[in-house]
């Protein structure tokens, strides 16, 4: 009896020293994932540091990471201004993505006709860079906002067509039978099969969609220049650029590269909101 | 949901619920699926169409649920047939993942256009039925896959359908799943009291099922022979165990070996 007692107890203690290594690992690599990033951006910003003092490289070649931060806050109103900007196209951008690709998938979803005549526009439209586009763009449309709009939304709402349209597509043969033999209508198949299926894909491409509004709208800045409307963080740096403030041009390159940051970890955050219930892609599985 | 609890008439006095008469189905390719296929379905009917992988049995189901036509021949329903006269259970459980268990059983009332409250009863009945009422509010993934099953089952009879097909439904699950799935079906069967056509590829799940073995064979898909199980209903563990399953159950296989092209 006392003997079976200690064998199993045995067992468990070995069995426990395995979890607790396990569960010591888990936690090792969620602090990893956070401090490992953050710490070499701290040694890459300490050297980029040292090697500018080092080489006593003047400020107008390479600003050391101090004079970046210096015009990070003295132009801090300047700079918070284009980033509004910057920001309200890319958005404005996104939801016109979302509404035109999502809306286009559908469209071609219901009619098969509409999308071998139009899909290959699409195509044609994605494949051609929009730097090429945007100058013509700008001799046609008057307004600025609408120009770049326009840019940024060329960008956007190809993966967001495409995702959306392979989502509406990849519905379970068994479940599509199942909706015919209770004779469901167009819509209510759409509305209650397709769309719910196709949203992890939509998600994806929305998230793709999201850089690349951002990108749009750069472009499309670089493309406009100023007038009318103030100018955006691309302007700023461009001129910057010109006036060999190379400080500021790094502060609005971080200012650029912290919004996409922001935009794909919104995104990101969605995502996860919308499918936790359900999707595998979002739910949480023990290793 | 009303429960009748049918007390099932006897193999020849059923009054008939819908007839194959010489169905064919040849695909492109001239592949021919099924070859002048009779079958007769009798209102109480638990029929098991048995046979090898390839012999039809999935296009007979397609053709009865309309999904597909046949190339000759026709279903005649007695009295004709509308929407929720029919359930299906596939050989996956087919359930939308993005809707809890009560959402996935109000499918065949929400396409006909009612609400949740409408029907609200009907759908925890049949979870009850199926022993999952304390899950309606969980989603398809945090189930095991026969309770998965016992979902699609309860979307299949909420609609109180005039029959119920079943394709390969547990040929999936384990065999300790399979087998408390096939008792709490013929339970469930006699409390709703409906027609079941069960297609399998196993002779002891046909033989302790279904009254009427239909045993089919391939190239071409047809109807070989039909046999019947007089055993009563209920059946349960001693049936199973018995002399007069195991005298059925070797009936059946040597009527599958048959189909299979191999001397019996
Ligand atoms: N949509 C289809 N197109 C062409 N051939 C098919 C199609 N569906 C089934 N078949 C063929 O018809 C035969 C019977 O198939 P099926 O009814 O699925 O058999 P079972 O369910 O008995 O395994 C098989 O040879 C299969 O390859
Ligand atoms: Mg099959």
């Amino acid at each position: 009896m006392s003997l079976a007692d200690d064998q199993t107890l045995g067992a468990a203690a070995a069995r426990d020293e395995d979890e607790i290594r396990r569960a010591r690992a888990a936690r090792i690599e969620k602090i990893a994932k956070w401090a490992l990033p953050v710490a070499i951006m701290a040694l890459a910003i300490m050297g980029w540091g040292w090697i500018v003092r080092a080489n006593e490289i003047p400020h107008y070649i390479l600003p050391g990471p101090n004079l970046v931060w210096d015009s990070l806050v003295n132009d801090w109103a300047i700079l918070i201004d284009a980033a509004y900007l910057t920001g309200w196209i890319t958005l404005l951008a996104l939801l016109l993505a979302v509404v035109g690709g999502a809306g286009l998938a559908i469209l071609f979803n219901q009619s098969k006709m509409l999308e071998l005549s139009f899909y290959p526009y699409a195509v044609i439209l994605q494949v051609t860079p929009v730097v090429s586009i945007a100058p013509l763009i700008f001799i046609y449309v008057d307004s600025k906002v609408a120009g770049m709009l326009l840019c940024a939304w060329l960008v956007a709402f190809f993966p967001v067509l495409s995702s959306t349209t392979l989502g509406l597509n990849s519905v379970d043969h068994n479940l599509r039978d199942l909706f015919r033999i209770y004779g469901a209508t167009r819509w209510q198949r759409l509305r209650f099969l397709q769309l719910p299926s196709a949203l992890p894909y939509f998600l994806g491409g929305l998230k793709i969609a999201g850089g690349l509004s951002l990108i749009g709208a750069v472009v499309a800045e670089l493309v406009a220049g100023t007038g009318g409307i103030g100018s955006g963080l691309a302007f700023r740096i461009q001129e910057a650029g010109y006036r060999l403030n190379i400080a500021r041009m790094f502060a609005a390159l971080a200012l650029v590269a912290a919004m996409g940051v922001f935009i794909f970890a919104a995104l990101s955050f969605l995502s996860h909101l919308l499918l936790k219930n359900w999707h595998e892609s979002a739910v949480a599985r023990e290793k | 949901m009303a429960v009748h609890h049918h007390d099932t008439l006897p193999l020849g006095q059923r009054p008939p619920l819908l007839k194959l008469r010489h169905v064919d189905k040849v695909f492109s390719g001239d592949v021919v699926a099924l070859k002048d296929m009779n079958l007769q379905v009798n209102q109480g009917d638990f029929i098991s169409l048995l046979g090898p992988s390839g012999c039809g049995k999935s296009t007979a189901l397609r053709i009865i649920s309309d999904l597909m036509h046949p190339t000759r021949g026709r279903v005649d329903w007695e009295g004709g047939h509308g929407r929720g006269d029919l359930g299906v259970v596939f050989q996956e459980p087919t359930l939308m993942p993005w809707a809890t268990v009560s959402q996935n059983v109000w499918l065949p009332f929400r396409l006909a256009g009612k609400s949740y409250g409408e029907v609200k009863d009907d759908v925890l009945e049949v979870l009850r039925l199926v022993g999952l009422e304390k899950f309606q509010n969980s989603y398809p993934r945090e189930l095991s896959g026969g309770m998965k099953m016992r979902v699609s089952i309860a979307r299949a009879i909420v609609t109180n359908p005039r029959l119920i097909l079943m394709d390969e439904p547990f040929a999936a699950l384990d065999e300790i799943t399979r087998h408390k799935l096939n008792n709490d079906l013929l339970k469930l069967k006699a409390q709703i009291g409906c027609t079941v056509i069960f297609v399998t590829h196993s002779v002891f799940e046909s033989v302790f099922l279904s009254d009427r073995i239909v045993v089919m064979a391939a190239r071409p898909g047809r109807v070989l022979t039909e046999l019947e199980v007089d055993a009563p209903y209920p059946r349960g563990e001693e049936f199973r165990t018995s002399a007069e399953y195991a005298a059925h159950a070797r009936r059946a296989s040597e009527a599958l070996k048959e189909a299979m092209g191999e001397p019996a």
